[in-house]
């Protein structure tokens, strides 16, 4: 199990996979503006403990946090990137800001992480695809996207038959330089891409024998329906967006570091 | 000197491949494993040159235990023929496609040379030197990516599926080569479904089934057992078909040789115009 499986759909069933993946999106982008908007780190944290609980309702805890161990290394170099910039050229009064900025940014990022994640957990492709054609995208970009999504484990299996071939031809691809490294994928990218370009053209040719695309005005099976857990699910998400907002515009908040020191 | 001593392999999504694998192949022997699909074949000639390593269990190479050297290594000694050609190809011509694992292998450019001209011509391919691989058809692809094997000359050569895509005429020049190949003393192993194909051959057969050797024995005992063959999800070979139904005027089961049968068949007739 890679940490890519954090953002992979994990079929189960909770109230969370049960929401229409519209509402789930404008949460996404709620705390997508959220995150953006503030810098400091108190409401970083809050943002990242309130998930929490729907990461736990939504019973994919252990992808979830495989993801978040994953994005350590990354959190890791923009926490360090922060303080090196920071410390060279912003103005803060002592080093324990500085830390606190840095912090504040890793948040976010991880915030980030932690919200894609969870939409991508508890949205199954093919709901991705219909709710997009549902908005009004046309269906061969939703097709092409919910294709593109299916095929990703393909490829990695096809990638891992490449590297045994080539290796059974005596190439190797631990040690070298960095040069020499990169050199070494050669002989696994090309047939990896070559193949990917010859299977998305068969795909379309045995898409078109079977009448793809013949009926202009396409119906589907499943709909697509906004019930009441939805609209309230959107609503909590306006309603803390709005309150953002207002803490945003009118409360200052106050340093951790502040918060210690008194 | 292939070894596998009781080898169990488990991949890592948790499907058990192998499941308690016992043989050996000496030097010089012409083997063909058969079985129905997902019943581990591929799985245990990738244990050959150590891309894959048991779970439990070892399999040794000439008596060196396939952990503890690399597959480069072993790759020098075991050459393995993938099934699909396409996860192989990617150089911009057949000529620098054969020399690939060649150069991997550090010789030098005089012998490279002279092994890519003598596998060009073994397989027919001397008109495509310059020809980029992608443009080949589907069966030209596959004789390219046997030379690219056949090259450096290996110890031992496995086949994976060779026999697919292939007309009658370059099957008959595969069975040609892989005969004489094996005569000059290599190690030929064939993985395959084809048993028409494997009884021209006549090498010794291991039957697969769920990740265990059902049957090892010598073509004519295993693939004219129909026990045997349909638990391989087999069909018994044209020819012993035919002498199961003649068995009542007589006939022999267990003949697998067109020439034996036109001599059975010839005999009996002679028999018979004489009374």
């Amino acid at each position: 199990m890679s940490i890519f499986d954090g953002l992979k759909f994990r079929n189960v069933s909770s109230p969370i996979h049960k929401i229409d993946p519209r509402a789930k999106f404008i949460y996404v982008c709620v705390l997508f503006v959220i995150a953006v908007l503030f810098n400091q780190l108190i409401p970083l944290i809050i943002l990242f403990l309130i998930q929490i609980p729907l990461v736990a309702i939504a019973r994919v805890r252990r992808e979830w946090l495989r993801l978040i161990k994953g994005s350590i290394f990354f959190a890791t170099l923009i926490f360090i990137m922060n303080i090196i910039s920071l410390y060279f050229y912003g103005n803060y009064p002592s080093f324990a800001y500085i830390i606190e900025h840095s912090l504040a940014m890793t948040f976010r990022f991880i915030v980030l992480i932690e919200s894609f994640s969870l939409f991508f957990l508890t949205t199954s492709p093919d709901m991705l695809g219909l709710s997009l054609e549902q908005i009004g995208v046309p269906y061969e970009f939703c097709f092409a996207f919910t294709t593109a999504i299916r095929f990703v484990p393909v490829l990695a299996e096809e990638a891992q038959t490449i590297i045994d071939a080539q290796r059974a031809r005596g190439l190797e691809l631990e040690g070298g330089n960095f040069i020499r490294r990169v050199k070494n994928y050669i002989p696994i990218l090309i047939p990896l891409i070559v193949n990917a370009i010859r299977r998305s053209l068969e795909l379309a040719e045995t898409m078109e024998s079977r009448a793809w695309g013949a009926s202009k005005k396409r119906t589907n099976i499943y709909v697509l329906k906004m019930g009441g857990r939805d609209y309230l699910f959107i609503l909590l998400s306006l309603v803390m967006l709005l309150l953002s907002l207002y803490v945003w515009m009118h409360v200052k908040i106050p340093y951790l570091t502040q918060i210690l020191q008194m | 000197m292939i070894e596998v001593e009781d080898v169990y392999f488990t991949y890592p999504n948790g499907v058990e491949a192998l499941r308690g694998v016992s043989l050996k192949i000496a030097d010089g022997e012409f083997v063909a494993i058969m079985g129905q699909n997902g019943a581990g074949k591929t799985t245990l000639v990738k244990h050959f040159n150590g891309l894959l390593k048991p779970t439990k269990g070892r399999v040794l190479i000439d008596g060196v235990d396939t952990r503890e050297v690399s597959v480069a290594k072993l790759s020098r000694k075991v050459g393995l023929v993938f099934q699909n050609p396409d996860h192989q190809l990617f150089s911009e011509t057949v000529e620098e496609e054969i020399s690939f694992a060649l150069r991997n292998f550090g010789f030098n450019e005089k012998i490279i040379r002279e092994r890519v001209n003598w596998a060009l011509n073994l397989l027919d391919l001397v008109q495509y030197r310059r020809t980029s691989p992608f443009m080949l058809s589907g069966g030209e692809r596959k004789r390219v990516a046997l030379a690219s094997v056949l090259a450096w000359d290996p110890k031992i050569i496995i086949l994976d599926e060779p026999t697919i895509g292939q007309d009658s005429r370059q099957k008959e020049r595969l069975r040609q080569f892989i005969i004489q190949m094996n005569q000059q003393g290599k190690t030929v192993i064939i993985v395959t479904h084809d048993i028409e194909f494997v009884v021209e051959c006549e090498p010794r057969v291991i039957l697969m089934a769920n990740g265990k050797i059902i049957a090892d024995g010598e073509t004519r005992e295993v693939l004219t057992d129909p026990d045997l063959v349909s638990r391989s999800s087999l069909i018994l070979p044209e020819i012993t078909q035919v002498f199961m139904n003649l068995n009542d005027l007589g006939f022999p089961r267990e003949v697998i040789d067109v020439y034996e049968a036109k001599r059975l068949i010839l005999e009996r007739l002679n028999g018979g115009i004489k009374k």
